[in-house]
């Protein structure tokens, strides 16, 4: 057992960077195009929604085989693997999360928006200093259950050789051990759940700090959740 | 081929002929990925029953268990799941057609977001339709079947058709145990050929095109159902 979990553990490092690299984009990509949803101009709102629909609308796997063997012949670059996976998750979950930034300004009380052009701030402070914060205590749960699905995602990788968990237990161990894999099966996915609850526990504490900072206490719902087993519930959509 | 777009047609890119080649052999792909998001569905629809029923039994472990095991199954990649039923199961004397071990994969994984799908729609049902069942001593099963679940099935209806919309964009991933689906048809026209562009541009347009339409009809049944 002890040989089996070496193996895997030597994917970690790849399945951690991928999740950490998706992670990223995806939480810029979302705040990009979640503003640029609501934004005054035609166009900008246009480019943002084709973009999201294009993406949420396709299956991630083709979006992956398409930047790693199309994409290629169209640009004559040919991107790393592990660069091409971040870039495919990042992508796909940033137009997922794009839905739940929007969703989330739309929920801060038209009052806020009042009060913030009453007292004569600019556009830009107006959204930073004070729709943002708000919005961001909404945004950190569905987010949660995101990072979960990219996480997930990262498995993906598998098909475009990237050696990270699931590879390590598909191609390096699962070959050796014919006629007794469930254990290695059970340890992969024991990682992932691992992973899983600290992403968890991770934007539990977000939450907190996201609350506090704009003087509320974290929702009811919160508090429970917080004295449950971490639950990863719910889907991107 | 000239006549279908004159200037791609030349393109080193974009083969218009190839293209047409390929699209009855995606399009028999695409015939296998609605053949595993069908048969999926069904079976995440009823296991996700039993589930959210089960959520509610009196003997608290009996909850306790499922609750870990819907957890479990849902923080666990879906590909490593399909794996370990098509390549575990033979194990134990178990053969699974690639298909049957894909449908049985799909069908758990959404299974465990369906059960709670479910809940919250039993959970919606006012209290006094359970009171009026018990002033009536309706037998349990009358209950659940006459009752509730006519109450609360509809109701959900639209988050259940948003998760085989999903399923249906995760049958890909059925590629890895060579389930003839849409990329994996996409995959094996482009390996005889070595163009990649093509089918795997097509495959993606053909997703969008019967995914997009679907995703509107359910956001209309939202509106009917009334969130």
């Amino acid at each position: 057992m002890g040989e089996e979990l070496r193996v895997l553990l030597q994917g970690l490092p790849l399945t951690v960077e991928a999740a950490l690299g998706g992670i990223a984009l995806t939480v810029v990509l979302a705040l990009v195009a979640g503003l640029a949803l609501l934004s005054r101009r035609r166009w900008v709102r246009l480019v943002s929604r084709i973009y999201v629909e294009g993406f949420r609308g396709t299956s991630e796997v083709v979006q992956l085989f398409w930047i790693y063997f199309a994409l290629p012949v169209l640009v004559g670059i040919q991107l790393v693997p592990l660069f091409a996976g971040i870039l495919v998750l990042g992508l796909n979950n940033g137009a997922y999360g794009a839905e739940i930034v929007r969703g989330a300004v739309q929920s801060v009380p038209r009052e806020q928006h009042d009060g913030a052009v009453a007292l004569n701030f600019t556009p830009v402070q107006r959204m930073r200093r004070v729709i943002l914060p708000q919005a961001l205590v909404e945004m950190l749960p569905p987010f949660n259950n995101l990072f979960i699905q990219l996480l997930k995602a990262t498995a993906l990788l598998l098909f475009i050789t990237v050696p990270e968990i699931t590879n390590q237990g598909q191609d390096v161990l699962v070959p050796n051990h014919l006629g007794h894999t469930l254990p290695i099966y059970l340890l992969m996915m024991a990682l992932y759940l691992v992973l899983a609850l600290v992403i968890t526990v991770l934007m539990r504490l977000a939450e907190r700090w996201a609350a506090g900072r704009v003087g509320r206490r974290p929702s009811g719902s919160t508090r429970r959740r917080f004295l449950d087993v971490p639950s990863t519930s719910g889907a991107s959509w | 081929m000239t006549r279908h777009a004159p200037f791609l047609a030349q393109s080193r890119f974009w083969d218009w002929g190839y293209a047409r080649d390929i699209l009855p052999a995606l399009l028999r792909g695409v015939v296998v990925t609605f053949e595993a998001t069908a048969l999926g569905s069904v079976l995440a629809f009823g296991l996700g029953l039993v589930l959210a029923l089960l959520l509610r039994a009196p003997f608290w472990p009996v909850r306790a268990l499922v609750r870990g095991l819907i957890e479990f199954v849902r923080s666990t990649p879906l590909l490593v799941q399909v794996l370990l039923i098509f390549f575990v199961l033979p194990d134990y004397g178990i053969t699974l057609s690639p298909l049957t071990a894909g449908v049985i994969a799909l069908g758990t994984h959404y299974g465990t977001y369906t059960a709670d799908v479910y809940r919250a729609g039993i959970d919606a049902v006012p209290r006094g339709q359970w009171e009026a069942a018990t002033a009536l001593s309706l037998p349990r099963r009358r209950v659940w079947t006459g009752v509730i679940l006519p109450q609360a099935v509809p109701r959900v209806l639209p988050a259940l058709g948003n998760y085989v919309i999903s399923m249906f964009k995760d049958t890909p991933v059925l590629l890895a145990i060579s389930v003839g689906e849409l990329v994996r048809a996409a995959q094996e026209a482009g390996a005889q050929t070595f163009r990649y562009v093509e089918p795997f541009t097509m495959a993606g347009l053909l997703f969008l095109l019967l995914s997009y339409p679907s995703s509107i009809l359910v956001r209309r049944l939202e509106r009917r159902v009334g969130g």
